[in-house]
């Protein structure tokens, strides 16, 4: 069972998944300097919007994908304007615990509405077994890399192309330039949670898709923290190619080693990192300045 | 109550003092008064939420030094705890230690490991810091989950009933005699944490805090500092999880999550307070805590 091919794949498609929930990450923390603890609780919160939709209400899954991704924009929106908007220029700390505050917020809403018992979900990927290199694969595993990158490389069009995201990069640079060249700070602050909260509840559904909607795939979101170290904070480009990675490591020590010790090296090459190159694999290198 | 305008000393010896005005000692005084009437008045049930909050103030000052004093964030917490808890009960339970014997074994080792985890915080900083410590919070629950020998596969530890050269805690007054036990420990944790920081290593915590780079130009040693600051503070946290251990009787991992780590920060957070010149933490005399932590911690 646990061959090669198998763990490779299945800890792609972990590692796209991963890839997208950490570009939310990244992008709050680069237009906004605010890490973001409830990154997790925003895949949670993707999750079941799409559950409640397709499941519970029984719409079509296109329009229950809409209203999910239209609901995390506007949750983003309202995150940013009513809960760190308050919180500028205070000490990081203080930013940290209101973002862990809102993460056991999220949580404790699911759990209000929806329970901790696990729900399944009836797949919306096809999910027929597909050989490749000689071991047999669901096609869904195949898909959630596909649909993966192909959002990725929306946002990254996004980021070159249009204005907005220009403007996000400009802000992300140096917000006082940008403010002279007239790009509404505030306006890309929203717009970099909305975007977030939009990755993270994409990556939500393909995660609710391939597994199965529950609260571990908030814990899940807890392993963004190993992928953004090792991608380096503020590097998009670094932390895909780290999504990937961590997602492929996790699987492959599942499979041949211990399931268990999988749940943890994620954080074990977190340290060594953090020990050996603090910024990262691409991140930028900061001196301080007294 | 009035509170000092300024400073108004005329000696040395007032400068040193510890309160300055009656108000201030007339604070105190209340406060003992209420402390050594409490159990008098209050039920079992009042009396165990005391005791719980007694063992969370010992765990939040040891937070404090690190998190307020020394300016080093830890989401670490619920890991050291379950360090001091584990140690403790597996040396009296296993290795039959006398209980005091193992608590303060269970403190060294804690703040040696603490000290261990404290090494990144040579090189990294605020936010860096705070997920190279989450890392430590997940990798110890992760390995006290895995070492079957711990629990001998149960899941949990047994603690025998706190037994301390032949005085046995008495089912009957179990939360009275804990009060009187805990209540010592505690206001001694209070004092000294209170005297650590008039002292030169408290003030060189102070220095890294407010600006590291100019701490070690004044001639503070960084590296002793820090891992110092990491060892005092996981010793004040491994003796919270000791006392819990002894008190409630069993251990499991289950008590020892992040959430409590989070807990631990809401905690000194809620009980600070800012002063004009910087962030700054101060202990706040144990007000805010009850209730919360007596959901999660016992």
């Amino acid at each position: 069972m646990s061959s090669f091919p198998i763990l490779l794949i299945y800890g792609l498609s972990d590692g796209a998944v991963l890839a997208l929930a950490a570009l939310g990450f990244v992008l709050i923390y680069k237009a906004t300097r605010v890490i973001n603890f409830a990154q997790g609780e925003f895949l949670l919160i993707g999750a079941y919007t799409f559950y409640a939709a397709f499941v519970l209400l029984a719409l079509p899954w296109t329009l229950s994908i809409v209203l999910a991704v239209a609901f995390a924009i506007c949750l983003g929106i309202a995150v940013e304007r009513f809960v760190l908007r308050p919180m500028v220029g205070e000490d990081a700390m203080r930013v940290i615990m209101v973002t862990v505050g809102l993460s056991a917020f999220l949580k404790a809403t699911v759990q209000m509405f929806f329970g901790t018992a696990v729900r399944e979900m009836p797949p919306v990927l096809p999910n027929q077994a597909v050989s490749i290199l000689g071991g047999q694969v669901p096609m869904s595993r195949l898909s959630v890399i596909g649909v993966a990158l192909v959002v990725l490389g929306a946002f990254a069009l996004f980021f070159r192309r249009s204005r907005h995201g220009i403007a996000m990069r400009a802000v992300a640079d140096d917000q006082q330039a940008a403010m002279t060249m007239g790009i509404s700070v505030r306006r890309v602050f929203a717009l970099a949670w909305a975007l977030a909260a939009m990755s993270a509840v994409i990556a939500g559904v393909l995660l609710a898709d391939v597994t199965v909607v529950g609260q571990d795939i908030a814990a899940f979101g807890l392993i963004v923290f190993p992928v953004v170290i090792l991608g380096g904070l503020d590097s998009v480009a670094g932390t895909i190619i780290a999504g990937f990675t961590i997602g492929v490591i996790k699987q492959m020590v599942a499979g041949y080693s211990d399931p268990g010790l999988a749940e943890v090296v994620p954080y074990l090459i977190l340290v060594a990192v953090l020990m050996v190159r603090p910024y990262g694999l691409f991140g930028e290198k900061r001196i301080e300045r007294v | 109550m009035a509170t000092a305008t300024g400073i108004y000393q005329t000696s040395y010896k007032a400068e040193l003092a510890l309160r300055h005005t009656r108000a201030e000692h007339v604070r105190l005084g209340l406060t003992v008064a209420f402390l050594i009437a409490l159990p008098y008045f209050a039920g079992s049930y009042w009396l165990g939420i005391a005791n719980t909050v007694m063992i969370a103030v010992v765990g939040a000052i040891g937070l404090n030094i690190l998190v307020g004093f020394t300016g080093q964030i830890s989401l670490g917490q619920g890991g050291f705890l379950a360090v001091g808890a584990y140690s403790s009960a597996v040396l009296t339970a296993k290795l039959g230690l006398p209980v005091p014997l193992s608590v303060v074994s269970a403190v060294l080792l804690t703040a040696a490991v603490g000290a261990f985890f404290g090494v990144p915080a040579l090189r990294l900083k605020g936010l860096y810091l705070a997920i190279a410590t989450l890392a430590a919070q997940l990798v110890i629950i992760f390995v006290v989950r895995r070492w079957h020998w711990l629990t001998d596969g149960k899941g949990f530890v047994d603690v025998p009933r706190l037994e301390i050269a032949g005085f046995r805690i008495n089912r009957t007054v179990f939360e009275w005699q804990w009060y009187w036990i805990l209540l010592p420990i505690a206001v001694l944790c209070v004092v000294l944490a209170r005297n650590l920081f008039r002292c030169g290593i408290g003030r060189a915590f102070m220095a890294v805090r407010d600006q590291d780079i100019a701490a070690a130009a004044i001639g503070i040693n960084l590296t002793r500092t820090k891992v110092l600051a990491f060892a005092v503070s996981s010793g004040f946290v491994g003796l919270a999880g000791a006392l819990t251990a002894h008190y409630t009787e069993t251990v499991t991992w289950e008590r020892f999550t992040l959430d409590v780590s989070v807990l631990y920060l809401a905690i000194i957070l809620v009980g600070s307070s800012v002063t004009p010149c910087g962030h700054r933490f101060r202990f706040s005399p144990s007000s805010c805590r009850p209730f919360r932590t007596r959901c999660s911690v016992r």
